[in-house]
């Protein structure tokens, strides 16, 4: 294996995945690579599958068919014990935070420190610190229960958490949904910071635009289970496309019409 | 048809279910004993089921055994003479065999199952077990673990507590208010007890624990959508454990006394 064909193996890569729930597909063939340090953001409407995308490649779910590759290495059917090994690449923010509250700010972003690299609790209380400055709070905010936090808070601890243990890859579910616009906005910094400086590489899942077209340098959009457009973040508004179009400008009125149920 | 093709997918839904089930506890089960344990959390969950526990048993198992020795004087009053011997065997003998594991294991089901499904309810619908699962951390091994090891080993102690104020219950209520000899209801309940019945009250508390533990777990490990799942999730994990105490109850006597 040469170094040239060692840099061009996309960091994820997604061949024909499609995953259904019943009788409704939710992936209907993606297909998907991204390159190393490259920061993608997939757009849709609520409910369009965004989140089984990032699912089936941490491994929450299962595919139904189809390829996932992170590394180049096949990660669809690996035994659960060998399934940690891939997880330690990956960091996630969740959409609503998803921190534990029985245990304290602290020990939320230690967590993934303790359980992987088995460090000191004193140790990773000093790494947790270290990283809750990274995303602009203080140590005594450590000492509080994530349910003292506000929403805008949480989700700095959110991303602290993501990106503690020093992660290949980063998956933000929705990270500015539920903020207001200037607490988006300094997510959205703060995910440039510790992450696109950082080269990490960057899955992001969002339906806000200004979120997508700052943190983006690629937007893909996802619609009926299908990537049916994908260019650099700066193309999406002369996409030239009339779903993204209609997205891109909130008209109510075009070719996507709203489906009521899932 | 129609009515055919409901009770087929009642049936199918029924096996899917005891299918799901019966995974979820050979999962727990297997890793019970594969490293890492979480030791901290046993703990913690030891403190939980069996230290706070206590007031709720020990509550339920003296009044057992004060209106356990009222009934039985006042209903051998109507047989023969001899009474004041039998009330304190009957006293030991119900509440060793029976009273205290299915009382205890009831109040414990309604205290620390629906607890537990509550718990990982919420955790499940607010992504949390998904948030483990990305930070390197089974939540078998994290959260139904400690919990089945806890329950399982906290069950039996507090029965054997609940089988002690129980005794003294009944000896309370003969003692004071129906004039017994306090020497001769001691001498009489502890000659009479055989290590048997306590050791069956021990074996089904630990069984019904691992129950309590494992229908709480899997309720919650299960549930969905929102307030309302959470909600069915700790009724269901309430109600089945009762249920399978009860049956459980059946068939472990069966095995020990059946004939």
């Amino acid at each position: 294996m040469n170094t040239t064909a060692e840099t061009t193996v996309p960091k994820i890569s997604l061949k024909d995945v499609h995953k259904s729930f019943g009788a409704k597909s939710v992936l209907d063939g993606i297909n998907l690579d991204i390159a190393k340090g490259e920061s993608v953001v997939v757009i849709g409407g609520s409910g369009t599958g965004k989140s089984v995308l990032i699912k089936c490649i941490i491994g929450i779910l299962q595919p139904d068919s189809g390829l996932i590759a992170v590394d180049g290495e096949d990660v669809t059917h690996v035994p659960a014990n060998a399934r940690d090994a891939v997880n330690r690449k990956f960091g996630m923010l969740f959409q609503g935070g998803a921190l534990f509250d029985s245990l304290p700010v602290w020990e939320n972003v230690a967590f993934g420190l303790m359980q992987r690299e088995h460090l000191s609790r004193a140790q990773a209380k000093a790494r947790a610190v270290e990283t809750l400055e990274k995303v602009g709070l203080s140590p005594d905010v450590g000492e509080l229960s994530p349910a003292e936090l506000s929403g805008g808070m949480q989700k700095r601890v959110g991303l602290a958490r993501a990106i503690a243990g020093e992660p290949e890859i980063v998956f933000f579910d929705e990270p500015t949904t539920g903020l207001d616009p200037i607490m988006g906005d300094v997510i959205n910094d703060l995910i440039i910071a510790c992450v696109k400086q950082q080269g990490i590489t960057a899955l992001s899942i969002t339906h806000d635009m200004h979120s997508a077209r700052k943190i983006g340098d690629r937007i893909t959009m996802l619609y009926q289970g299908k990537l049916i457009w994908d260019g650099a973040a700066r193309d999406v508004d002369h996409a030239d496309n009339p779903f993204v179009d209609q997205f891109v400008h909130g008209n109510a009125e075009g070719p996507i019409k709203m489906q009521v149920r899932r | 048809m129609q009515f055919l093709a409901l009770i087929g997918s009642v049936v199918l839904a029924f096996l899917a279910h005891i299918g799901r089930l019966t995974l979820f506890t050979a999962t727990a089960i297997s890793h019970c004993a594969r490293p890492p344990i979480y030791f901290r959390l046993i703990g913690r969950q030891m403190i939980d089921i069996g230290y706070y526990s206590l007031p709720v048993v020990g509550l339920t198992a003296i009044f057992s055994g004060m209106v356990l020795a009222l009934q039985s004087y006042t209903g051998f009053a109507r047989f023969a003479a001899g009474s004041e011997n039998a009330v304190a065997n009957v006293v030991v003998v119900s509440l060793t065999r029976e009273l205290g594991p299915v009382l205890a294991g009831l109040m414990v089901a309604g205290r620390i199952g629906a607890s537990m499904a509550a718990e990982i309810g919420t955790m499940r619908v607010t992504e949390q077990l998904d948030a483990l699962t990305t930070l390197s951390t089974n939540p078998f091994k994290y959260l139904v673990v400690p919990r089945i090891v806890a329950g399982t080993m906290m069950l039996p102690v507090l029965v054997l507590i609940a089988d002690i104020i129980g005794v003294f219950g009944g000896f309370v209520v003969s003692v004071y208010k129906l004039g017994f000899n306090p020497a001769a209801y001691i001498s009489n309940s502890y000659d009479f007890m055989q290590p048997l019945d306590v050791i069956s009250g021990l074996v089904k508390a630990g069984v019904f624990g691992f129950t309590i533990a494992v229908m709480g777990c899997y309720a919650g490990y299960h549930s969905k959508g929102g307030a309302q799942g959470v909600g069915a999730a700790t009724t269901n994990a309430v109600v089945s454990s009762s249920i399978l105490i009860l049956t459980f109850n059946y068939i472990i006597t069966e095995l020990f006394f059946g004939t």
